[in-house]
């Protein structure tokens, strides 16, 4: 077993990768993920990690190289953020189209416009609908796991994974961190063998038209694969779980066996959000807290089973998804236990947008208002929370 | 029940809808396309090998005697056969109907 | 300076070797398949099928959408005898320094032979390459990878129905500049891609024709001999869009040579070379007159269309002078 340091979790990150033996890294900076792809840069100039370290000029040639190195066999990675995310757009749904097992680091931040460098989710709510595989970090171990796990899950699925950490808020700190010795590494990701590939020897064609007689097949194929991977993520954490001790699963909860109002939160704000459950809970309010690690493919068993007899919900969202009826969490949240028999009330907020503060009080003022909900319906289907009027 | 219209069931996809059997247009008959057919006069030919370099269809295959043979089943009838041959051994002439 | 001109020096020793290829003696090795669908007298497809006849079956593919990529790859038919991928529009050139890449990696990791030589070509049409892909370009040429970009230009995106691009010359007509009453085709001169190319140093630039189909060949091969970005730009006529018979689309693209509006050279790590001199060259109307889309010409565009080729011939002919070979 390694010994936990303190490090930055952007530097742990990129020493995970490391780790990971990645073939090829595309690099392009923008913040808050840049330490990330500055330190991959230090390891291959220093000799210390044997690959292709490829400064592009976008995003967008981000993850076409990694399309192109991929199709070729070979291990890739390439981190983004916000307005990164967005320019690789079109490229993320051939990727995932193509079954290709590229690993991406999101360092979440907001979209422009206004533009900002400071942390929420607009940009992964962005591609729920791309095929990617998508995992949410809460703290730095979590963050370098859940690397380890995706280059497992992506090479098996055949699938690309994207794996989300709060920009600054997660990127950026000093955390006490332990990596997993190489040895365990490399048994818990073998050596990628890739049957479809581009190779002279065996050649295929990757990226015929999708004629209306197939285009539907080819996306059903595509989607059925997404579904499956949902054993291998599973499997693939026991399996982590055998290897270190440290258990991971799709849903994380947080004392809401017994709960009657429970709050939806992604990322390390969770952890502010537990201080607020603590509260609560020395004055016997009977709170809990959920929170998705597993993002895509939505866990729908495990988040049914998960909140249990819980009367009201309450979504902290950290995106805004414009003239809908919630946000991005909320409007899953909903349609998942709308087609489950609970019913349990929802309230939507929108809070902690481009880095504003999310404080215990106001987590307590959210489990609050979602007690409310219990007896009285909400006037507004989402709130964004804390705007100056 | 909607009648299925796919070309092939979905599990029998490669993944990423890839084609894994290259160069399998051959089965695919373009020389339905043309409106004039090339016909070579055997005299003329100098074997210089300019009809198969310029064909863009992939046409001209070499006989033993070493005659460039135009292929009909792809042929689409476009002439640069013709328009090139250094001795004007090929001529256009109309497919009948 | 003297690195430089030492990889200079090997690099043209290793071109010198090169002997070339010879039109009775072509190789047999075909990387695209008959039963693809080109319109007919398609020069766009034809330096394709030469340009992989030329860089044999070791070789992986890359094409941007258009054209080409269309006609030869309609589900569940291909016309790529080599291993082909297509991702998008604009990326080609970053898709195959992803490829290159990768094999750098294998090779180094001892997956391939470190002695086998694997091709990576890029297919890409004039609105791939001078529009929407010119950073893409840029990039992969910057970072040196080993691969070949060859750009297809048929002077307009004409896979979505003639639409003008950068590459549309001066006067001609597309329906997004079309020749109406007030304003009569392109008003803006060809893009000068050979000039951008050249600027990012790369070993290997020329220009091809498919009206000479073994220097075409020739070409493509030196691209891929050097090490480094090699890159082509292939005069591609287009029968359908362009308003020309099809058995007259490769004599559009020798006149197109020979009246000095496309000229053939090499710059060969910044030196150039211009592999036919067009002293007399044939008059400019011969080629316009052949294509509807110059029909609606006044004499003032003709006109002003000849005094241009001609200053451009005249300083590429000054750029030969002044970067040209000594040997």
């Amino acid at each position: 077993m390694g010994e936990k340091v303190a490090k930055e979790v952007s530097i742990a990150i990129a020493d995970a990768v490391a780790q990971c033996k990645v073939n090829v890294i595309s690099a392009y900076p923008i913040t808050p993920q840049t330490h990330i792809v500055e330190h991959l840069a230090e390891l291959v100039n220093n000799g210390e990690l044997d690959a292709e370290y490829m400064p592009v000029e976008s995003e967008h040639a981000a993850m076409s190289a990694c399309i192109g190195a991929a199709a070729t066999g070979v291990r890739t990675f390439t981190s983004t953020a916000a307005q990164g995310l967005l320019l690789m757009y079109e490229n993320l749904f051939i990727a995932s189209a193509f079954r290709l097992p590229i690993v991406m680091v999101i360092a979440n931040r907001s979209i422009s416009a206004p533009i900002s460098i400071w942390n929420d989710h607009s940009d992964v709510m962005t591609m729920r609908d791309s095929g990617w595989i998508q995992t949410f970090a809460e703290n730095g171990q979590e963050a370098v796991d859940l690397i380890y796990h995706a280059y497992r899950v992506a090479e098996k699925a055949l699938l690309p994974v994207a794996v989300n950490i709060d920009g600054f808020t997660l990127s950026h700190v000093i955390e006490p961190i332990e990596l997993l010795d190489q040895e365990l590494v490399d048994k818990y990701i073998p050596p990628l063998r890739m049957k479809y590939k581009l190779d002279p020897k065996k050649p295929i064609t990757m990226g015929a038209i999708g004629i209306p007689e197939i285009y539907t097949e080819a996306k059903k194929a595509q989607d059925e694969a997404l579904k499956a991977s949902y054993r291998i993520i599973v499997n693939a954490w026991k399996e982590f779980e055998k290897l270190t001790g440290r258990k991971y699963q799709p849903v994380e909860t947080y004392k809401i066996e017994d709960a009657e109002v429970a709050l939806i939160i992604m990322g390390s704000l969770a952890e502010t959000a537990m201080n607020a459950v603590n509260l609560l809970r020395k004055k016997r309010k009977k709170v809990g807290l959920l929170r998705f690690r597993l993002w895509r493919p939505f866990p729908m068993r495990d988040f049914i089973r998960a909140i249990g007899k819980v009367k009201a919900i309450g979504v902290i969202d950290r995106a805004v998804s414009h003239g809908s009826t919630g946000g991005p969490v909320g409007i899953e949240v909903r349609s998942a236990l709308y087609q489950s028999n609970k019913r349990p009330k929802i309230v939507n907020f929108i809070a902690g947008l481009s880095g504003r503060d999310v404080t215990v009080e106001d987590f307590i003022e959210f489990f609050e208002r979602t007690y409310e909900a219990i007896s009285k319906k909400p006037k507004f289907s989402y709130e964004i929370y804390g705007a100056k009027e | 029940m909607p009648k299925a219209q796919g070309l092939v069931s979905w599990k029998a996809l490669a993944p990423g809808m890839f084609i894994l059997e290259s160069g399998n247009s051959v089965e695919f008959k373009t020389g339905d396309w043309r409106a004039y057919r090339p016909v070579l006069d055997k005299e003329k030919c100098i074997k210089c090998g300019t009809c198969y370099a310029l064909c863009p269809d992939l046409c001209y295959k070499k006989d033993k005697n070493g005659y460039f043979i135009p292929d009909l089943y792809y042929c689409k009838g476009c002439g640069v056969c013709a328009k090139h041959c250094p001795k004007g051994a090929i001529t256009m002439v109309l497919e009948e109907a | 300076m003297k690195f430089m001109e030492q990889r200079s020096k090997a690099m043209r020793a290793e071109l010198k070797k090169f002997r070339g290829f010879n039109l009775k003696n072509l190789p047999e090795f075909e990387g695209f398949a008959p039963g693809h669908r080109a319109c007919q007298g398609c020069g766009t497809v034809l330096p394709l099928k030469l340009a992989l006849k030329a860089l044999g079956p070791n070789t992986i593919a890359v094409s941007t959408t258009g054209c080409m990529e269309i006609i030869s790859s309609p589900f569940p038919y291909t016309s790529w005898k080599v291993p082909w991928i297509h991702v998008a529009f604009e990326n080609a050139a970053s898709v195959a320094s992803g490829i290159e890449a990768a094999i750098k990696v294998l090779k180094r990791k001892g997956k391939i032979s470190k002695r086998r030589k694997i091709n990576v070509v890029v297919f890409a049409g004039d609105g791939a390459t001078f529009d929407i892909g010119l950073q893409f370009l840029s990039g992969a040429l910057e970072r040196g990878h080993d691969f070949i970009y060859i750009c297809l230009d048929n002077e307009a995106y004409m896979n979505t129905g003639v639409q003008r691009s950068g590459a549309t010359p001066y006067g001609a007509h597309t329906t997004t500049s079309p020749a109406g009453k007030v304003i009569k085709g392109q008003v803006t001169w060809k893009k000068n891609l050979m000039g951008i190319v050249v600027a990012h140093n790369i070993p290997y630039a020329a220009t091809a024709s498919p009206a000479f189909p073994v220097d075409l060949m020739n070409k493509v091969k030196k691209a891929s001999l050097v090490n480094g970005p090699g890159f082509i730009h292939v005069f591609s006529p287009c029968p359908t869009g362009w308003g020309c018979k099809s058995e007259d689309s490769i004599l559009t693209a020798k006149l197109a040579v020979e009246t000095r509006i496309f000229p053939l050279y090499e710059v060969i790590d910044g030196k150039y070379i211009i592999n036919r001199k067009i002293d007399k060259p044939k008059p400019v109307e011969e080629y316009l007159k052949l294509q509807r889309r110059f029909r609606h010409l006044t004499p003032e565009q003709i006109e002003y269309i000849k005094k241009r080729v001609d200053e451009e011939y005249k300083k590429l002919v000054k750029l030969s002078e002044c970067f040209g070979v000594e040997s």
